[in-house]
């Protein structure tokens, strides 16, 4: 009876991802050409993520247990000024990993009382001006085209925060804040 | 770069093991807890992303973002930038290839910088931590700072 419980509760989770599964079979039935592409870069992404976020992971738990939320509301809190904004840009630009796995660490900022503005830069800037990428657009797209989309994308990440901190009511911000809380 | 990743992360591991072993234990549970609680949302990213890159046919793309397009380009562009989201090592290449192919920099600016910022396909993930309103909101004003960084692109490279 257990077992039978925790096996509904899984397939329950895993829902979306079985009716997308079941999707790409049939897409692959209909046309193996496609199918197989999507099934390569489905591996591609799968290997992604299984190189880049466990250590993530890992490293937030270890923010989490080890960093007193005294320290991060210090640096990144409400009130960290200029000093939070750098920080946020920096630790977002120099993650590597795709953009849904800032999502988490973004939970655990909320935690440990990063104010939202940063929490919002920090989002920012893991999206878009990546250090580890930035060469690699260099080579691809040119010079001109990597150093304007960055010095452009800079002060966006940051505009874009500020006005989303004003427009979004405490109240709501309220409510997620607590909702990363009850997560772990 | 995924070495000095893991490099970082097992010394840090080490440390705390070697100053505490429970708060370690502690650490370790509470990233797999993390991990579990996100990775059905991943899972179904991560199978969007292969289904759409396989159906999106880069031919076809180049010539509707052509560097004649203009605006309407740019804004075509930008759907399509922000329902797909390409790893960068992929992404950039693409870019690369599309404007080879004819599309503009204007609209590659544009195509880019959603991709980037704006993701459709991840929103799942990011209203379980945002919630739906602020989730909504923070695409739409990417999208449209968008705009703004294609224009700027388009006007520094054909123009400077």
């Amino acid at each position: 009876m257990g077992g039978d419980c925790i096996m509904k509760s899984i397939i329950r989770k895993y829902r979306a991802f079985l009716v997308v599964l079941t999707g790409l079979l049939i897409l692959t039935l209909i046309n193996q050409k496609i199918g197989f592409k999507a099934i390569s870069v489905t591996a591609y992404s799968f290997k992604e993520m299984i190189m880049v976020i466990p250590p993530i992971f890992l490293l937030l738990g270890l923010l989490d247990v080890w960093v007193p939320k005294e320290t991060m509301i210090k640096y990144m809190g409400e009130g960290s000024g200029l000093k939070g904004i750098l920080l946020s840009i920096f630790i977002g630009s120099a993650a590597a990993g795709p953009l849904y796995g800032a999502f988490p660490v973004a939970a655990v900022f909320m935690k440990k009382g990063v104010s939202f503005k940063n929490i919002l830069i920090f989002i920012g800037a893991w999206s878009t001006t990546k250090i580890p990428m930035f060469l690699f657009e260099i080579t691809s797209l040119g010079a001109k085209f990597a150093v304007t989309r960055l010095l452009v994308d800079l002060p966006g990440v940051i505009i874009i925060a500020f006005v989303l901190s004003k427009i979004v009511p405490a109240s709501e911000v309220k409510a997620i804040y607590e909702k990363a809380e009850a997560i772990e | 770069m995924n070495a000095g990743l893991y490099a970082i992360t097992l010394s840090l591991l080490l440390l705390s093991h070697i100053k505490d072993k429970k708060k370690t234990k502690m650490a370790i549970k509470k990233a797999w807890k993390a991990f579990e609680n996100i990775l059905p949302e991943f899972l179904v990213v991560i199978l969007f992303v292969g289904i759409l890159i396989a159906v999106i046919n880069p031919e076809i793309i180049s010539k509707i973002i052509g560097s004649d397009s203009g605006w309407l380009g740019v804004i075509l562009a930008s759907i399509v930038g922000s329902i797909t989201l390409i790893p960068g090592f992929v992404a950039f290449p693409t870019a690369a290839m599309l404007l080879e192919g004819g599309a503009g920099y204007m609209q590659i600016g544009a195509f880019i910088s959603t991709l980037m910022m704006v993701g459709v396909v991840t929103l799942p993930v990011e209203i379980k931590y945002f919630g739906k309103r602020i989730t909504f909101m923070r695409n739409i004003l990417a999208f449209i700072f968008s705009f703004f960084v294609a224009g700027i692109i388009g006007w520094v490279v054909t123009v400077l």
